[in-house]
């Protein structure tokens, strides 16, 4: 998983004591940060943006907030380029990752 | 999260996040999106049963979990049988108000699973099944299932030996055996497929979709047309959307102009090595489906 | 009340005063009277539970483990072919940690199609996590299926059960068997109420991916439960007696306490053996014979403090592990390692052949007169 773990959301098991009897969950995967997966990351041009909400709707993740205007989730935008694509406004551009 | 703007959102679809991200499907992950429709259309208060397939990696690891529902992970072919078992659990339990999902691959449904969907659908059991179908067998790598297309290279249907035959039709299966609901979707219309979900919760019985799950990863294509060879399938006529409510047929979208097939072929890299000999045998065999359906929908639609 | 039953009714009976909430089975012979009566009792509303008709074994116990984990308590029944057809659910069974109840009977493996008794299917569950228990008469089946739930339900425990009894000796055989009374049974069995379960106010995921940093643990958390198992198994025994008048433990020994050569058996073979040792007893060879009924967990205890007391030790397996030995024989062999009784191993009754009083007279006469032996074919024919 990521470098990136949200430290909080760890869980922390040192041994047979700490687990439940089954493998059952403990914690969310939100502890996950999946930002480390980008090579190119979605920016939002505000001043075309028109709050569609497509973006939002089609994020596999979701990595967008359903503002006005939408924000991208870095923390866990993977950069597969969907929003950027399915913008009517072309008002997301594509930028190079770790400019 | 700044708002400086003060125009108003139209959301088309419920707003809540059942789904957490972070979880560990691929770049423009048809399956991901899937899930995430569906927990918006059917909400927190569903059990969803979980063969081998991607999704039993995707949401994550122990002891950790995306789905934000209750999880049964369970053995390859059984995600309708233990579907099943939890649908009576909580009908025993009269925790009515509770929706039992299974949610499994193309292979854990149209192959290993077939079975257990099969005897589920019989009984009538009260559950929803939803395929998501990415076309072979993608969490162990890309090997073939009977839900491949015609022409599809897999790993075990190699560019000299690619796929040939037919997919399997999964919904004339399903429609045979006079369940309550049957529909396909698309990870191009989740407003079609939401509407749906929300109209399957309400039917007692067992209800049954077949999504179309595009795979970056196994189909060959750039992780961000996932949505648009989604549609592209439907606007070709490789996948129409529509639905059959105790026996009735309904188109939900029609194509007035149809592209050619080719059109959805040539983004994905599977059927790269296909010459104009077999795409012409693909446009034709895509004719007659589609011309089957329209006398399937004439004879059984609302009239 | 007192009934004359089949061990299979009896083991329908048994799900039935447990207030088991959903069944799943598929029919096969000899378990089929199980299932029918089953229907029929669910159908007159006897029993409150949903049954459902599955169209495979394996399907019966993937639904009878969905409906655990939410929560129901859940009953099965198979056989043979069955029970192996479910194998790949055994395991996932007992490692989800799902009390669920299966009753065995004890049939020979295909081919050839054989429908009579033979242990092998159930020997092969062996190391599969679940406990597993082999009936002497159609009262214990009845009595067994009561207790595996209250043990297995013990939040220490968390274990299957499968309850084994032997093809047509019990299943299709009259015995009386008392199935006591609803308010007694209630009390010495309240509704199962999992701490751990699928519940959409706490939301998990169950079963997920499981890396070498942790599958090591879950699997020595399964074993410290067999462990812990025994003396649950010992003190619900005990309460089953204050109840309802018949004590049980891991094993049954019959007089042992002063014997020369003891038995050790299981199944119905452990009924004929009773009589034997009555009748050796009369001709003043002094014989006694241990049951085992939990092969699992294995009762090393109990074989231990028997062997102190005789001579020698002939174990009686209704089944072969090809290739080595009985496997109660080598299992008891393991538990004896360090002492220096003779211990022989007798195989008898593969594929139904009938065990009678002169065939267990003539082990012991055999146990007289030789070496020990890892394997002794009784009754083979040449």
């Amino acid at each position: 998983m990521s470098s990136n773990n949200n430290e909080k959301d760890i869980v922390k098991i040192k041994g047979a004591d700490d687990m439940p009897s089954m493998p059952a969950s403990i914690g969310s995967m939100r502890m996950n940060k999946t930002s480390t997966w980008r090579s190119i990351r979605p920016v939002i041009l505000k001043e075309k943006c028109k709050s569609c909400m497509i973006c939002w709707k089609y994020c596999p993740e979701p990595a967008i907030f359903p503002t006005s205007p939408p924000e991208i989730d870095y923390d866990y935008c993977k950069g597969c380029g969907i929003c950027i694509l399915e913008c009517p406004f072309d008002a997301i551009v594509s930028e190079k990752e770790g400019k | 999260m700044s708002s400086d703007s003060t125009k108003k959102i139209k959301l088309t679809l419920p707003e809540e996040e059942v789904m957490s991200p972070g979880h560990l499907a691929c770049q423009g992950c048809g399956a991901a999106l899937a899930m995430r429709y569906a927990l918006k259309g059917l909400g927190k208060k569903t059990i969803v049963s979980i063969p081998a397939c991607c999704w039993a990696v995707i949401d994550g690891p122990f002891p950790y979990s995306a789905a934000g529902i209750p999880v049964q992970q369970c053995a390859f072919e059984t995600a309708a049988a233990t579907a099943s078992g939890i649908s009576h659990a909580l009908s025993q339990l009269n925790m009515n108000d509770v929706v039992s999902l299974a949610w499994a691959g193309d292979g854990g449904t149209f192959d290993i699973g077939i079975q257990a969907l099969s005897g589920a659908a019989e009984r009538n059991d009260n559950i929803i099944y939803v395929v998501y179908d990415n076309e072979a067998y993608m969490n162990t790598g890309i090997q073939r299932s009977s839900a491949t297309p015609h022409g599809a290279w897999t790993t075990t249907t190699p560019v000299k030996h690619y796929k040939k035959g037919r997919k399997k039709d999964i919904m004339q299966i399903m429609v045979a055996h006079h369940i309550p609901y049957c529909a396909t979707a698309s990870v191009a219309y989740p407003e079609d497929f939401i509407r749906k979900l929300k109209k399957a919760k309400q039917i007692k019985g067992t209800k049954f979709f077949h999504l179309l799950a595009p795979c970056p990863t196994g189909w060959k294509h750039p992780p961000d047309i996932t949505i648009k060879i989604a549609r592209l399938a439907t606007e070709t006529l490789v996948f129409p959307i529509y639905e059959v409510e105790n026996g009735v047929y309904k188109l939900n979208r029609n194509v007035k102009n149809p592209k050619p097939v080719v059109e959805y072929l040539k983004l994905q890299g599977r059927f790269r090595h296909l010459g104009d000999e077999e795409i012409d045998y693909i446009q034709g065999v895509v004719n007659e489906k589609w011309n089957h359906l329209m006398k399937l929908i004439e004879a059984f639609g609302e009239n | 009340m007192k009934k004359i039953l089949t061990g299979n009714f009896a083991a329908a009976y048994g799900a039935t005063m447990a207030r088991v909430n959903v069944i799943a089975a598929y029919p096969i012979t000899p378990q089929t009277t199980i299932v029918e009566l089953l229907s029929e009792i669910v159908a007159d509303g006897e029993l409150d539970a949903d049954f459902i008709k599955v169209e495979s074994e394996h399907s019966a116990l993937a639904s009878c483990i969905g409906a655990q984990a939410a929560g129901a308590r859940t009953f099965t029944a198979t056989s043979a072919q069955g029970l192996a057809l479910m194998h790949e659910l055994i395991h996932w069974a007992a490692r989800a940690r799902l009390p669920i109840v299966l009753a065995n009977v004890n049939r020979a493996m295909a081919p050839g199609w054989s429908i009579w008794a033979d242990a092998t299917d159930s020997i092969s569950q062996r190391d599969t996590g679940w406990m597993q228990i082999y009936c002497e008469n159609n009262q214990e089946v009845f009595d067994t299926i009561l207790m595996s739930y209250k043990i297995g339900e013990n939040e220490e425990v968390l274990l299957p059960t499968l309850v084994n009894l032997d093809a047509f000796f019990l299943s299709h055989t009259s015995q009386v068997v008392d199935i006591y009374d609803r308010k007694r049974v209630d009390s010495f069995l309240p509704p199962y109420n999992p701490k751990i379960k699928l519940d959409v106010e706490k939301p998990r995921a169950f079963g997920g991916l499981t890396s070498p940093e942790n599958y090591y643990e879950f699997s020595y958390k399964i074993e410290l439960s067999h462990q812990k198992a025994k003396q649950v198994i010992r003190d619900v025994g005990k309460e089953f007696g204050k109840i309802f008048g018949r004590e049980y433990g891991l094993t049954e020994s019959y007089m042992c306490d002063d014997a020369e050569f003891i038995l050790i058996d299981y199944g119905t073979i452990a009924g004929t053996a009773k009589d034997a040792v009555d009748r050796m007893r009369k001709r003043g060879i002094r014989v006694g014979s241990l049951k085992i009924r939990y092969f699992r967990p294995f009762p090393e205890e109990e074989v231990r403090e028997i062997a102190g007391k005789a001579a020698s030790i002939g174990v009686i397996d209704r089944a072969i592990s090809y290739g080595h030995s009985g496997p109660f024989f080598s299992e008891v062999k393991a538990s004896l390692y360090g002492k220096t009784i003779p211990i022989y191993g007798f195989i008898a009754g593969l594929g139904g052949r009938d065990v009678s009083i002169r065939e267990i007279e003539s082990m012991v006469e055999y146990m007289q007169n030789n070496k020990p032996q890892n394997i002794v074919w009784i009754g083979v024919k040449r």
